[in-house]
């Protein structure tokens, strides 16, 4: 395999669980996925599916009592899910960076748009003051922020929500990581500016060879921005393959079903509701296939064995049907 | 930023001149300042004489401006105790309480903040549970309990520190310090801590509430996504945006604790003005009385106005538009 062909993000049979006194909750089971430099992975499904869970997972950030039960998550040629804390932060934002849904609250107030540019600028790259700032400043002049001599020095809600978009992407991009975990990045913007926010992210992550994790709700913008889609179905993965595959030649009946249920680009997936039937309670998830109580085509097999995600064509997918045998 | 102090200074004059008025009022209602301060042999010679020294015989209105005029330039009038100069009364008492207050809030702010940190970020651990627990009997314990508690623990059995007054004072101007001399420090600590162990229960309480709330918003988290160490989220992140309320709450309660040393001054001896006050009251003796009133006031005005002033210096979006 070629240097450039080494995935940067690979995740081995993720489980995630959540003990109480009531049972262990599973969030996520047996997600596997990777995403090569350069690459953008689209991660859709119904609200509960687990998308975020997967980010904060492979970051370390499950918030307790959450914890990776089972799998591994390898970043490069290093293993990273039994890391602690102290080893995670030089990990988080130097490696890993993150962009998060609501722009308007994911920066201090009490700060300004520099110095917290420059505290994870530091944190990461070592930096003298000045150096740091001169950094800083070509962030936000990469972003796409006019006259970012003048931004560095003002407070985050002297910034529209756009802007302010654009000043998370740049933290994210502070210490130039080689993965991006972008959850819902535009889904708190505005319709209008959406589209930028996108096209920014996209770009910058072409340019820096930056892979991506790119959370979303919105079908439009996957179409546009990622390379791979990957579908997620009560905290499993049901579906994995190229973009133009999985949207137009879906393997999955549960991703048929979401992709028939778009009547146009742009339309959110929580809205649609032609699947009968909702998405189970993570602590009522059926034996077997969780998709059998709402699929048309279960058959006997998928209330009985859990079907694990086999390649087909070019993708992977979860279905007996897939699998070559019957339902 | 000019525009906002100035305009809170102009806020602040208002709120005088009408703690003012209350004064001259209760001065006009406590019945006949004359006759409370004359014996039964006072000639009615010497008693109109007195009544002209003390200016009552002009309108209410010139009275009224006369005082206000005065009482801006630091002139309350005599005592009708002992005939003193009532500034000067004050003056040799407000020292003592307002070092034994600040003292007070330091101990209350260094101890409270990081416990207050500390048992939101490890809550559910022995440790941090003990602690809420204790702060609850902090809370209610009568500060005059706990300083009797300290004076027989650290004075009487330990021989520690001394249970009573002030210490050897040295005298800057018209400032007397205790500060300066060990024994005046050691004659501190006691009430000092009697009077903060409530204030840091406060303190403690209300930063762990803070914290928890401010711990669940997303720019710490984001801040942790940002691979920024985890005390350095907490102290420098999560703690500033707990201030406002605490700041509040500290003004709050230098003004009250200036009001009210009084128990824990009479316990400890303590010559400041909650003693003078209480001597002031039992001889109704009416410009102390007044006097205490616009200073106190005064006190938690220039408080209730420097807390304005640094909510804008913590929270940018306080400063008003550029
Ligand atoms: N502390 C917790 N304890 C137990 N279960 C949890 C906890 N936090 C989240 N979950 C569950 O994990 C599941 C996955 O949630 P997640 O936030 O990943 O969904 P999502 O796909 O990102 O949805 P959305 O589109 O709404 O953001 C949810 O069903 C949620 O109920
Ligand atoms: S395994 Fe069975 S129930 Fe599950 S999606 Fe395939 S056909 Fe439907
Ligand atoms: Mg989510």
């Amino acid at each position: 395999m070629a240097e450039a062909d080494k995935a940067v993000l690979e995740v081995r049979n993720l489980r995630v669980e959540f003990p109480s006194r009531r049972g262990v909750a599973t969030a996520l089971s047996d997600v596997s996925l990777s995403i090569l430099p350069g690459e953008i992975l689209g991660v859709v499904g119904e609200s509960g599916a687990g998308k975020s869970m997967t980010g904060l997972a492979i970051q370390g950030l499950l918030e307790r009592p959450g914890r990776i039960a089972e799998g591994e998550v390898w970043l490069g040629d290093r293993r990273i899910d039994q890391l602690n804390d102290r080893e995670m932060e030089s990990i988080r934002g130097r490696e890993i960076g993150a962009i998060f849904q609501d722009p308007l609250t994911s920066l201090n107030p009490l700060f300004t748009v520099g110095s917290q540019l420059t505290e994870t600028i530091r944190q990461h790259l070592g930096m003298g003051r000045a150096e740091a700032r001169e950094r800083a400043i070509s962030l936000l002049k990469d972003v796409g922020i006019p006259s970012p001599e003048d931004r560095f020095n003002q407070y985050p809600h002297q910034f529209s929500g756009g802007m302010r978009q654009r000043v998370v992407i740049a933290l994210a991009l502070a210490a130039s990581p080689k993965l991006i975990i972008a959850d819902e990045p535009t889904t708190a913007l505005d319709v209008s500016i959406q589209a930028q926010i996108t096209s920014l992210l996209r770009k910058l992550c072409k340019e820096k060879q930056t892979a991506v994790m790119l959370v979303t709700h919105d079908m439009g913008v996957i179409a546009e921005t990622a390379d791979r889609i990957a579908v997620m179905y009560a905290g499993r993965l049901v579906e994995i393959g190229p973009v133009a595959e999985v949207l137009h030649a879906p393997k999955h009946p549960y991703t048929r079903g979401l992709m028939a249920s778009i009547p146009a680009l742009g339309a959110r997936v929580e809205r649609l509701n032609q699947i009968d039937g909702s998405m189970p309670r993570l602590d009522a998830v059926p034996d077997g296939c969780a998709f059998n109580p709402r699929c048309k085509d279960a058959g006997p097999r998928c209330s009985r064995e859990r079907p694990s995600l086999l390649p087909v064509g070019t993708g992977a997918s979860a279905c007996w049907i897939n699998a070559g045998g019957t339902a | 930023m000019l525009v906002f102090i100035i305009g809170r200074i102009a806020n602040a004059i208002m709120v005088m001149l009408a703690v003012a008025m209350l004064a001259f009022l209760i001065f006009r209602l406590a019945g006949d300042p004359v006759e409370l301060m004359v014996t039964e042999q006072t000639t009615q010679a010497d008693r109109d004489a007195l009544r002209e020294r003390l200016g009552l015989n002009e309108s209410v209105a010139t009275q009224f401006v006369r005082f206000v005029g005065n009482a801006a330039q630091g002139d309350f009038g005599i005592s009708y105790r002992n005939g003193q100069d009532v500034l000067t009364l004050i003056g040799e008492r407000f020292p003592a309480t307002l070092e034994l207050v600040l003292v007070a809030t330091l101990i209350s702010l260094v101890v409270g903040l990081p416990l207050g940190v500390l048992t939101a970020i490890k809550r559910g651990r022995w440790y941090t549970e003990s602690l809420q627990f204790l702060s609850i009997i902090g809370v209610s314990l009568p500060s005059f309990v706990v300083g009797i508690l300290l004076i027989l623990v650290f004075s009487v059995i330990l021989g520690w520190s001394p249970s009573f007054g002030r210490g050897e004072v040295v005298q800057l101007g018209w400032w007397s310090t205790g500060l300066l001399t060990p024994s005046g420090r050691a004659a501190l600590i006691l009430p000092a801590i009697a009077l903060s162990l409530y204030q840091i229960t406060l303190i403690m309480r209300l930063v762990r509430a803070e914290m928890l709330e401010v711990l669940r918003s997303d720019y710490i988290k984001f801040a942790r996504a940002r691979g920024i160490p985890r005390w350095r989220v907490y102290f420098r992140h999560a703690l500033r945006n707990c201030l406002m309320p605490v700041v509040t709450m500290t003004a709050m309660n230098i003004g009250s604790l200036i009001a009210f040393a009084l128990i824990t001054e009479t316990v400890f001896q303590w010559p400041g003005m909650g003693m003078l006050f209480i001597q002031a009251v039992t001889f109704l003796d009416i410009p102390v009385m007044a006097a205490y009133l616009c200073i106190i006031s005064f006190i938690f005005v220039a408080l209730n106005t420097l807390v304005d002033i640094t909510y804008a210096v913590i929270d940018p979006r306080l400063r008003g538009s550029h």
